[in-house]
């Protein structure tokens, strides 16, 4: 069974319609990416999949159980209690949104704590393991604005990770960086790819998506224009659409 | 002057305790999502900060007897804290208000995501940079509220302002309103001394 299905969204914003039939199916372990041009509804995607949107057309699933229903006239209606799938996914966001006035640590483990009810010892032993891992290790008492950009991105996707989630959404996770510390965020998250982390990542960097993922959408305009594993998108490109995008990217 | 000095202390502190708190509930009621209720807030707090605070003691005052036939209150500390922390509590909310709109949305979204609820995100995420922010302008606020509490004069309430200047036509001599100068601008220094502490204390991070 597949941790999010995203079947035939629609979401306009006014009458301008940023998604217009999409659907994407993420299995537990799978990475994937979705690349495309700015303004072809990426962000807007992983908005509707975390709650932050809602859509106006099609369905949302996690772990099979709807999140929405369309009702006799049409409308989509959400589910009553959405912090139930709040608890199954994790967002991590172009510029991190991290919480300036909470140390490191306490940024990690606020939300066990407050939201999931752990033990606050329980919270930082699991905390100071994540921060271990992700090279953080002794940074637990600054604050983000003492850390440079690539370490605040990875003190928030070990926030994300302190949730315990099912699921991963990167929103373009480097793009707010210096070109210079994209790479330490980047590995970080082939680290987790390689521990079979279930995620969706929005990127720009093609050589990273072609590496880590099992699956690659294109998406312009609202719709998901091609679909494959890397080496079907990448090396036998379909579309026209998909091979103007990628003459962009000569490295990969 | 001593005891002009405590009134005029109590009308400070009574005032900050309760117009502080109040503020916040009139940003609640200014910015709720039902128009009506937004809608009478705004006016209220566009009243209290159109008329002079003198003209709201004297209403806080004479109001209930001019409109009920209520005896006014022996103890003029109670209409004038009441009137100082209602005028006040619609400064400080224009403050608050500014400082939560100046708060990323971005701070919002990263605790829904981790599902933090509203009043969680409320307390925990956004209140604590708000006061950091907004830290100047309660600081000016309050220093303008040292020299105010002179107002509460006019429903003769002894505080030290009524007291220096009584005492001054009684011995003909300038002296009390002297002290009364240097009571208000040592009070003054003393805030700012404390509120520089505190901005200093909310250093450790920046926004
Ligand atoms: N909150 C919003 N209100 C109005 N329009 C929006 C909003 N968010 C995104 N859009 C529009 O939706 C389109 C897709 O945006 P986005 O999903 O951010 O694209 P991408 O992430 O692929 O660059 C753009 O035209 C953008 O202007
Ligand atoms: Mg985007």
């Amino acid at each position: 069974m597949s941790i999010l299905s995203m079947s035939n969204i629609k979401k306009s914003f006014g009458d301008n319609n940023v998604l217009k039939d999409i659907s994407l199916e993420v299995n537990k372990g799978e990475v994937v990416s979705i690349i495309g041009p700015s303004g072809g509804g990426k962000s807007t995607l992983l908005r509707c999949a975390t709650l932050l949107e809602t859509i106006d057309g099609g369905c949302l699933k996690y772990n099979g159980i709807p999140v929405t229903h369309t009702n006799e006239s049409g409308k989509i209606v959400y589910e009553k209690n959405l912090n139930q799938f709040r608890k199954i996914f994790g967002l991590v966001f172009q510029n991190f949104n991290l919480f300036p006035h909470f140390s490191v640590l306490k940024n990690v483990i606020d939300a066990p704590v407050n939201v999931l009810k752990k033990t606050k010892e329980e919270a930082i032993e699991e905390a100071l393991a994540l921060l271990k891992k992700m090279g953080l290790e002794g940074k637990e008492n600054m604050y983000p604005c003492d850390l440079s950009g690539g370490m605040q991105q990875r003190v928030s996707i070990v926030r994300a990770l302190a949730m315990n989630p099912d699921i991963l959404f990167f929103d373009e996770p480097t793009s707010a960086l210096d070109p210079e510390l994209t790479g330490e965020v980047l590995k970080v998250i082939k680290q987790l790819a390689d521990d079979k982390m279930t995620m969706v990542i929005v990127t720009h960097e093609m050589a990273f998506a072609k590496a880590v993922s099992d699956r690659i959408l294109f998406i312009d305009k609202g719709l998901v224009v091609e679909e494959g594993t890397p080496a079907e998108l990448f090396d036998d490109t379909k579309n026209d659409r998909t091979k103007q995008f990628l003459m962009n990217y000569n490295n990969i | 002057m001593a005891p002009g000095m405590v009134k005029t202390c109590a009308i400070f502190f009574f005032t900050l305790l309760f117009s502080l708190p109040l503020g916040l509930i009139f940003t609640f009621l200014h910015t709720s999502k039902n128009r009506v209720i937004s809608g009478i807030m705004h006016f209220i707090i566009s009243v209290l900060r159109g008329t002079p605070l003198m003209l709201q003691l004297i209403a806080v005052n004479f109001g209930p007897w001019y409109l009920f036939g209520i005896e006014t209150i022996r103890e003029k500390l109670i209409p004038v804290v009441i009137a100082f922390s209602i005028n006040y509590a619609a400064y400080f909310s224009e403050i608050y208000r500014g400082g939560i709109e100046s708060i990323p949305v971005g701070q919002y979204e990263g605790a829904t995501v981790l599902g933090y609820s509203k009043a969680q995100t409320f307390f925990r995420i956004i209140l604590p940079q708000v006061v950091k922010t907004i830290l100047p302008s309660v600081t000016n606020e309050i220093i303008t509220l040292v020299k105010d509490t002179s107002l509460a004069s006019t429903l003769s309430y002894a505080e030290i302002f009524l007291l220096s200047q009584q005492y001054s036509n009684t011995i003909q001599q300038f002296t009390p309103l002297l002290v009364a100068g240097v009571f208000y601008y040592v009070f003054n220094l003393v805030v700012t001394v404390v509120m520089s502490r505190v901005e200093k204390k909310m250093s450790y991070y920046k926004i």
